[in-house]
């Protein structure tokens, strides 16, 4: 009895802790001492991570003034779906105009909206919106097996890892990105063609036939991928997470 | 006052049949309490929500069949799982439900289990029997495990799963810098299987220290270790002054000397400046060992130590000794023995002496250490552990020297100290004391580590999947990882091998690393004058390597030991070397062979054949294959790539019989023009 007293009264106290530490964040925004005119995303949109994780790379947005140069000391503060976190919530932008957060996707699959907010000069709210991906557990699988068999040559990227082979190809592939290409191709002719090659869609037998290689589970999981990385995104490219 | 409240009495109880009739009433309103709870229960509330939202889609009706109401459990007795989930989480297992944004109904995202077969709490823990949201979820009284975050959800696929997954780089990254940072060589992690994790760190040595390098080194590095090296794996231990004076005090007073470990060279360097560079090249050191380039980014491998700034370390006669032979000083190092003539180490050891860093020991002014400081080291040096991970003559490797972490992930919230201002959670205190672990108390020896949020996160994943069922699940229910194998070569060729430090790079028999090709069946697929050549003066077969067989100037003696060996001992049993012809096929049969390979198969996308009009960079160059592989081990290569190297990216294309015959026989055509492109390429 004591004990779930004690317990309930933890609970209690670290509830009324954490919705009082909600007050503090707004109470403890630091202090502008700049205002910008707009707030451009610098690096860090359209990534991809498992969900609930950490984004490979920070966020960086930068605040500017009319011409377009960097605002120092203006407050941005950052903003997503439940669940989406960032380390730090809000900051003041640095010489450069630039603010650098650490962001962590929800633990849902599926695209989650990010807005990061400064104000202008006459006090309005400016928004900048970016967009990034969590991947669900097929996704990733897809993602690791899409890094082992394919990225080389549907990726025109090189890592110092992996050099890509796209230039070395007679005809393109596309990135699996490209959304405008692979949201209008069913599911069954991307299927067909990862399982028996190029040929299977009337296409290049550079592309090889996979299907002895990597089992029927597998490739639903690299189209599973290729669904929730395509840009514009596909129709199946799981449910789009936004503020409210 | 008084007087109401008997008159109250009086009318509610004054005879016995308005008392009989006050008693009922009261106890029909208890009755009803049960009933009136279930009816307002959240799971009811939920399920209602569940009803109204399908009735507007366009699958009602299958969905309205599906449906079941009422508490709804899946009962494991097998695993212990009564998880009643379901019962709000209504839409778990139903495949049109992918697109609902409002939780709690959207189908389950695609995993290789069935839900009916394996619950929720396994993989989300929770409360599965709770009936309640805050009692499914969070923590109670009688449950000590609240839902696991997202973030760490692949920590519980590594309670079954002991062997990497391709589907879980958290989890799989998480155990590897377990190894790699050498978290384990003081925390015990005993495994399910009665195995002992292992570390992959490979500390050196400390008994020999002062032959190597200096004491001011010793002391900066103490210091800080990643001034040094950003990517050492040795963490920062926070000593003051002081103690990092005495400990390098009495590591260096410690230090044995190894005869021939330190040599005074007979020969000078080269002249030619850039003769440094491109013998470290042509070596390809940087296969294994990195250097930070003019932009601060490193290039090379880490198999070894980042080399940036040696020069500031390694004493010269020490470097030259090594580098002609690191064996000598020890004899268990992942470095192979190049066999470099005296000119070349000379060269060798000045390019690398020359890496060094003027700021780094500059303020390291040290006087001559005393008895007492030398004693103090001492037992800094067994206090902090540091012969957990070092050998260091004199002092024993401690014995649990810190906390076991065998179950950490299943660790009672009610048995954690928490810091100011941190979540109350498992995985916040896991990470908490990866991240700052001296902040806990200031007495605790547990150094801080450099590691970034992803890898923080990588850890503690991997850190919860130790835990109460990970230990305590029956055998047939887990899966466990493939061992790595501790075969050695036999024999004179064995020795060779280990001296050549070949199982750095290469995998024989399960034993080894993965940055070179498996030579398991080397013996069934190269021809053996190609061998020959290709010891003697390795080139590489793929052009977009950065890591390459580097040359080892083996004599003619040595490298036939080898060849012989590999050829006769690393035999394949399904492939009969000399079954298939090495030439003689006819004009047809190649004319075909060539049609497919460019055609039907497209191999040109991924291999060089024709160097002038071929370009693929994922497979080897095939230029001048016919001199290089057995047409035996080419057929069954065609038929099932996997069959010979499990894993290989070369895809298995099914090919008929015919069709792989004249394959081969084109392969074999391509004998390449002369022996010296053998050794370019
Ligand atoms: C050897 C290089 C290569 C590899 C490896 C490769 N592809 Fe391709 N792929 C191609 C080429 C070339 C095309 C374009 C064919 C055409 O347009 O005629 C292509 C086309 C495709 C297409 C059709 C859409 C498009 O981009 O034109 C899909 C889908 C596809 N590949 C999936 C995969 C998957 C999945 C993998 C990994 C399992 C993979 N590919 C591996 C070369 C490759």
């Amino acid at each position: 009895m004591t004990r779930s007293l004690f317990i309930f009264f933890t609970v209690f106290t670290a509830s009324l802790c954490t919705s009082c530490s909600h007050k503090r964040d707004s109470a403890l925004l630091p202090k502008p001492t700049a205002l910008g005119a707009a707030i451009v995303e610098s690096s860090g949109g359209k990534q991809t991570a498992q969900a609930g994780t950490l984004l490979p790379q920070p966020l960086v947005v930068q605040v500017n003034d009319e011409q377009g140069n960097g605002v120092s000391g203006a407050l941005v503060q950052f903003a997503g779906a439940a669940g989406v976190t960032f380390d730090p919530p809000n900051g003041l932008s640095d010489s450069s105009g630039q603010v650098t957060t650490n962001v962590s996707v929800g633990g849902e699959a599926g695209r989650y909206q990010i807005v990061a907010t400064t104000f202008d000069k006459s006090h309005k709210k400016i928004e900048l919106k970016v967009e990034e991906i969590a991947l669900g557990y097929q996704q990733t699988l897809g993602r690791t097996l899409a890094d082992q068999y394919c990225q080389r040559c549907h990726n025109p990227e090189s890592t110092a890892e992996r050099v890509s082979n796209y230039d070395n190809l007679e005809i393109k592939p596309h990135a699996f990105t490209e959304g405008d290409t692979y949201n209008k191709i069913s599911d069954t002719d991307l299927a067909a063609v990862i399982s028996h090659g190029g040929p299977a869609l009337n296409k290049s037998a550079l592309m090889p036939a996979w299907g002895n290689t990597i089992s029927k589970s597998d490739i639903q999981a690299l189209i599973s991928y290729i669904r929730s990385v395509s840009d514009p995104p596909s129709r199946d490219a799981g449910p789009l997470f936004a503020k409210n | 006052m008084n007087a109401k409240l008997s008159t109250l009495w009086q009318s509610l109880f004054g005879n016995s049949v308005r008392a009989f009739g006050v008693v009922s009433v009261v106890f029909l309103c208890s009755l009803a309490i049960a009933p009136a709870k279930n009816h307002f229960s959240e799971w009811r509330h939920y399920q209602h929500g569940y009803l109204k939202m399908i009735r507007n889609r366009s699958e009602a009706n299958t969905l309205q069949r599906h449906f079941q109401g009422g508490i709804q459990q899946i009962w494991l007795p097998d695993l212990g799982v009564v998880d009643r989930c379901t019962s709000c989480h209504v839409g778990l297992n139903e495949a049109s439900l992918t697109d609902v944004a409002t939780q709690p109904f959207r189908k389950h995202p695609v995993i290789p289990h069935k839900l009916d077969e394996f619950g929720c709490v396994i993989c989300h823990r929770g409360q599965g029997a709770a009936t309640t949201v805050a009692e499914a979820h969070n923590s109670t009284l009688a449950w000590e495990q609240p839902i696991l975050p997202a973030r760490y959800i692949e920590s519980s696929c590594g309670e079954c799963h002991r062997g990497a997954l391709p589907g879980t780089p958290v989890l799989n990254e998480g155990r590897r810098l377990l190894a790699r940072y050498g978290c384990v060589n003081c925390h015990t992690v005993k495994l399910a299987d009665g195995t002992t994790m292992k570390a992959t760190d490979d500390p050196p040595s400390l008994s020999h220290i002062a032959d190597k390098t200096t004491r001011e080194w010793i002391y900066a590095w103490l210091k800080d270790p990643q001034a040094y090296a950003a990517t050492a794996t040795m963490p920062n231990f926070k000593l003051s002054d002081d103690d990092a004076r005495d400990m390098s005090a009495f590591l260096i007073a410690n230090s044995t000397p190894v005869a021939g470990d330190s040599i005074a060279l007979p020969a000078k360097p080269s002249s030619d400046p850039a003769a440094g560079t491109s013998l470290y090249g042509e070596s390809f050191c940087a296969s294994c060992h990195a250097v930070q380039n003019a932009a601060g980014n490193l290039v090379g491998g880490n198999v070894g130590p980042e080399l940036t700034r040696v020069g500031n370390k390694v004493k010269p006669e020490w470097l030259s000794a090594w580098l002609r032979n690191p064996r000598t000083y020890d004899p268990g190092t992942a470095m192979p023995h190049y066999r470099f003539n005296d000119a070349q180490v000379a060269t060798l050891s000045a390019f690398l002496q020359a890496k060094t860093d003027s700021d780094l020991l500059a303020n390291v002014h040290l006087e001559a250490a005393t008895p007492e400081q030398i004693a103090h080291g001492k037992r800094l040096v067994s206090d902090y552990g540091c012969a957990s991970c070092h050998e260091i003559a004199g002092i024993k490797k401690p014995e649990n020297f810190a906390p076991e972490l065998s179950r950490i992930g299943s660790k009672p919230i009610t048995q954690l100290l928490f810091l100011p201002g941190m979540p109350h959670t498992l995985p916040d205190y896991i990470s908490g004391k990866i991240k700052q672990p001296r902040a806990f108390s200031p007495g605790l020896k547990m150094p801080q580590y450099t590691f970034t949020p992803g890898q923080v996160d990588a850890l503690t994943t991997a850190l919860l999947s130790l835990n109460d069922r990970s230990t305590t699940l029956p055998p047939s229910l887990t899966v466990p990882a493939v061992p790595e194998s501790n075969y050695q070569p036999a024999g004179k060729a064995g020795k060779l091998m280990s001296d050549l430090a070949c199982f750095s790079c290469h995998r024989i028999n399960g034993h080894g690393g993965d940055m070179a090709p498996d030579l398991t069946w080397e013996g069934s697929s190269v021809q053996r004058a190609w061998l020959v050549s290709f010891l003697k003066n390795p080139g590489t077969l793929r052009p977009a390597l950065i890591r390459r067989m580097p040359r080892f100037n083996l004599t003619d003696e040595e490298t036939s030991e080898l060849t012989d060996y590999m050829i006769t001992v690393y035999q394949n049993p399904v492939i009969d070397r000399d079954s298939i012809p090495l030439s003689g096929y006819s004009a047809g049969e190649i004319e075909l062979g060539r049609q497919l390979f460019y055609g039907k198969y497209s191999c040109q996308g991924c291999h060089i054949l024709d160097s002038k009009n071929d370009k693929g960079y994922v497979g080897p160059t095939l230029t001048q294959v016919g001199s290089r592989l057995t047409a035996a081990w080419m057929y069954q290569w065609l038929k099932n790539p996997q069959s010979l190297r499990p894993g290989t990216i070369e895809p298995n294309r099914a090919m008929s019989d015919e069709d792989a015959q004249a394959i081969t026989a084109f392969l074999m055509s391509q004998k390449g023009s002369t022996k010296k492109e053998v050794a370019k390429k």
